[in-house]
């Protein structure tokens, strides 16, 4: 393709990618009601929000289980990115790729049905016990690219010169997984404070989370506190995000 | 007593027999080499040893006391792998210091003796330096050091100088054989590389198909190969399909298509009739216009059929009889002078009856 | 021995957390589709007791009430509609981002590919509400474009809840998936096979189209099937965006859930939908298999 069209629509491309987030942002500091014309620059909308009981509430909870969430996922996932590298198990890729392969919806209603079938009152037990199920995945192949790119013969070697399995793995291959490990829990941790579908499903009318309070916002009455909670989100996504890349650069890829 | 026996390993990989019932013993203060191509079996054979493997039946003996169910932490046997296998989180001296820490040997002893460990290979003023800052050969020597510093009473060395470009790769073969003279220590060396077998070796096993195809000194493996594999692998070596017409005590006669009568020596127990091939080392093999013929050898005039130049020497592809092609080579002694002859030139070449080994197929 | 055990003790958690959590409410949602409703929601029970003693409540009528009126199949197939036409305009933005990116400069690569990763790390709502903005009838775009239309005088015309708003915003939100698999494959074309076909005389349009495309065809296929799939279960897009007119098969779920609370219908939808899916992807598979075989 000849080259100048090719940079143009590039730059095109990237401008539709980047454009509506700069709008929500623009947005936030826009002192009018409407997210019509610019009238002028104001702090207001970010004051609202700390003032806004409700939203205050559902941020405390979406931090509680974004939290416990990426904690028991970053375990769980751990040892299954370890077992998917380390022995041949013929259904464990599929157990663990299938809930991130099939489209959220379908993980969502079937947990709303299994939590009432086992009589779980739906709330934020049930939300962070079906943000574990869907991190456990992300977090297993972060491990696992990482435990793949680490030569194979370095826990041999550890072994060869007189440390016991638990002795190879504290001492030569958790180390060198480490960063693998908390870029993994990073991104469960981003997954799980942004998750809308899932949650949607699971939450019942007990627990709000951050995600939950914006769409009842947009659904119901859209302010501009809705932009200033986005710019904050986005804020503290990507900078989980850099951090994660930074780590492990492949680990950020594999949304 | 040896050192360390095998008996009769077996090894399989599904339908494939990697190891396939390999007995040898190892003495003491030995350096023993497993020669193969690769999936010969050899480094199967190399982490059975380690730990890392188990057969599926036969015994490993060190010292006379079966090994098998011996974790490889618990083994005194220590390996230097292909990849080396340093640690790129540990310091250089954390690296040889840590075989110390896994048998809690004490502070003072461990520094003291990484700090003898690092001047024996030469890296002092390395000790603090991490793995991916060193070279190569440097890496090598850390390796080395690791694994001799807790005094195993075996090392293991899976293909250790592959990594490393030619010049340097003679040059630490020299320090490997010093370096087992000093220590004394065992050493198990697994290589595809028939030279560096050859030149490191006090005996070698020559492996094949999850089998031992001959296990002797290097001279021995090279002047009197066994069969056809061990011929051909090692070094270049003429095979000529040949048929015994007389077998007499110590030498024989051959038959071969197109080619006449020739003089072997006879390996021992060799019939009359039995057929299979002359082996004949290019080097034994004398070529000029015209060649005198002492006694008890074999001379035969022919052709220049085609020649490389390798610098060193040059190998002519003589033709002899009717259509048997023989190499034989010539030292390039004089300067300026690419060949000696052509294509096309007539020839004499000769050699020694005892050059050439009848093979029985 | 001690092998297996350490086998167990290391994948036994995980598995038994996903067997609980993915798999078991997976089983209960296929066996919902065949139970009836209950009377104030939620699911009838299994066994009913009557005075012949407990037998089966189980009733394939969820999947009757499906294919008796066709107006399922419809939004199904509208779904299809959406979900393909999104695909399509997500390949033409993603290919030249994509060939760009493979073609610019080592050292840049990498920061080229994180600025086209980074919008979709973002909260997938916003990304919904920003053209909630865009496209509102109070935005520069409506403004704009009505002002352009009464030039003709034709009828102002209204973008938010539109099926043009959901198509787009899809394209918005589905498009890295697009990008990131053409790049991997791009990347590792070999410039020398541009540079012999130049040299055999081929013009850049030419090279495009009998080199670069059709060594692509992998990463094409494994892009439609990234942008594709997931398209298929979307709701929160039509549910902002979309207004009565724009809903698609995911809407119907959500609403058989939380709105109707006819569980076993919406189980059975869901159901569907898998097994739509999984056809569809099986035989792209199969199509994108051939292709590519025969290619190499």
């Amino acid at each position: 393709m000849p080259k100048r069209l090719l940079a143009a629509s590039g730059i095109a491309a990237y401008l539709f990618l980047y454009l509506p987030l700069v709008i929500v942002v623009a947005y936030s500091f826009n002192d009018s009601r409407l997210n019509a014309e610019w009238v002028g620059f104001t702090w207001r909308w970010y004051k609202a929000l700390f003032e806004d009981d409700a939203m205050l509430k559902a941020a405390g909870n979406s931090l509680f289980i974004a939290l416990t969430a990426s904690f028991a996922a970053t375990v769980l996932g751990t040892m299954a990115g370890y077992a998917l590298h380390r022995y041949r198990l013929r259904l464990l890729p599929v157990l663990i790729m299938a809930p991130l392969a099939i489209p959220e919806i379908l993980v969502g209603v079937s947990l709303l049905i299994f939590f009432v079938a086992v009589n779980l009152t739906l709330g934020l037990l049930s939300i962070t016990l079906s943000h574990i199920a869907f991190c456990i995945g992300f977090v297993a192949i972060v491990v696992r690219s990482r435990l793949a790119g680490m030569d194979e013969s370095l826990p041999e070697a550890a072994r060869d010169l007189g440390a016991s399995p638990w002795q190879a793995f504290r001492l030569v291959t958790f180390p060198l997984i480490a960063p693998g490990i908390l870029a993994g829990a990073l991104l469960a941790f981003t997954l799980s404070i942004d998750d809308f579908v899932i949650t949607f499903f699971t939450a019942g009318v007990g627990a709000s989370t951050l995600p939950l309070q914006i769409y009842s916002m947009i659904k119901i009455a859209v302010t501009p506190e809705v932009n200033a909670v986005s710019t904050l989100l986005m804020l503290l996504t990507l900078f989980l995000i850099v951090i994660a890349s930074r780590i492990s650069p492949d680990s950020v890829r594999g949304k | 007593m040896a050192l360390l026996e095998l008996r009769n390993i077996v090894r399989s990989f599904g339908d494939f027999a990697a190891v396939d019932g390999v007995s040898m013993m190892i003495e003491s203060g030995e350096f023993f080499t497993l020669l193969g191509p690769s999936g010969c079996g050899k480094t199967t054979l190399l982490r059975m040893i380690a730990g890392f493997d188990a057969p599926q039946s036969g015994e490993i003996l060190l010292d006379g006391k079966d090994l098998v169910a011996t974790p490889p932490e618990k083994r005194p046997i220590h390996t230097v792998f292909q990849s080396y296998a340093l640690f790129p989180h540990m310091t250089v001296a954390q690296n040889i210091a840590f075989p110390l820490r896994m048998r809690k040997i004490g502070k003072a002893e461990i520094n003291e003796r990484v700090k003898e460990a690092l001047d024996d290979v030469r890296l002092s003023d390395r000790g603090g330096r991490f793995p991916g800052e060193l070279s190569g050969g440097q890496r090598q020597r850390v390796a080395l050091a690791r694994a001799l510093v807790s005094r195993p009473r075996l090392l293991l060395l899976d293909e250790p100088l592959a990594a490393l470009d030619m010049k340097l790769r003679e040059q630490m073969q020299l320090e490997l054989i010093n370096l087992q003279k000093e220590v004394g220590i065992t050493f198990i060396y697994v290589t595809h590389d028939q030279t560096e077998a050859l030149a490191l070796s006090h005996r070698i096993a020559v492996m094949n198909g999850g089998k031992v195809e001959q296990l002797d000194e290097p001279s021995k493996i090279y002047d009197c190969p066994r069969n056809r594999f061990v011929a051909d692998f090692i070094g270049t070596c003429n095979l000529i399909e040949a048929k015994v017409t007389v077998a007499g005590e110590e030498k024989m006669v051959l038959e071969i298509d197109g080619l006449g009568e020739v003089t072997a020596r006879n390996p021992g127990g060799e019939l009359t009739g039995s057929k299979g091939v002359l082996a004949l080392r290019p080097e034994k093999i004398k070529i000029g216009q015209q060649i005198a013929l002492e006694s008890g050898e074999n001379r035969f005039r022919g052709k220049v059929h085609d020649f490389l130049y390798m610098g060193d020497v040059t190998v002519y592809i003589v033709e002899v009889g009717e259509g048997v092609h023989i190499e034989a080579l010539l030292p390039n002694s004089a300067a300026g002078r690419p060949r000696i002859f052509a294509a096309g030139d007539p020839v004499e070449i000769s050699w020694r009856y005892d050059a050439g080994v009848f093979l029985n197929d | 021995m001690t092998r297996n055990i350490g086998k167990w003790l290391i994948s036994g958690p995980p598995v038994f957390y996903l067997a609980v959590f993915f798999v078991i409410p997976t089983f209960i949602m296929v066996l919902a589709s065949f139970r009836h409703a209950g009377e104030f929601g939620g699911l009838a029970p299994i066994f009913l007791h009557d005075v012949r003693g407990a037998h089966l409540n189980l009733t394939l009528e969820s999947y009757r009430e499906y294919f008796s009126d066709f107006i399922y199949s419809r939004l199904f197939i509208k779904t299809l509609i959406y979900a393909l036409v999104t695909t399509f305009f997500c390949l033409v933005t993603a290919y030249p981002l994509a060939l760009l990116i493979a073609g610019s400069e080592k050292r840049h690569r990498d920061l080229l590919v994180l600025l086209v990763i980074l919008p979709f790390w973002s909260n997938f709502l916003i990304r919904i509400y920003a053209w909630m903005i865009i496209l509102g009838p109070q935005s520069a775009l409506s403004v704009g474009l009505n002002g352009f239309l009464g030039m003709f005088g034709i009828e102002p015309v209204g973008l938010l809840f539109t099926p043009f708003a959901v198509v787009l915003c899809l394209i918005y939100v589905q498009l890295p998936f697009m990008v990131l698999p053409l790049y991997a494959n791009l990347e590792k074309h070999d410039p020398a096979l541009l540079d012999a076909a130049q040299d055999l005389g081929a013009n850049s349009w030419q090279r495009f189209w009998r080199i670069t495309f059709p060594l692509s065809l992998p990463g094409v296929y494994a892009g439609i099937a990234l942008v594709f799939i997931p398209v298929l279960g979307i709701f929160a897009v039509p549910d902002i965006l979309g207004g009565t007119g724009g809903i698609m098969i995911g809407n119907l779920i959500k609403q058989e859930f939380l709105e109707a609370r006819d569980w076993p219908f919406g189980s059975a939808l869901s159901i569907i939908l898998t097994l739509g899916a999984l056809c569809i992807v099986g035989v792209a598979a199969m199509v994108a298999g051939r292709t590519v075989k025969n290619d190499a």
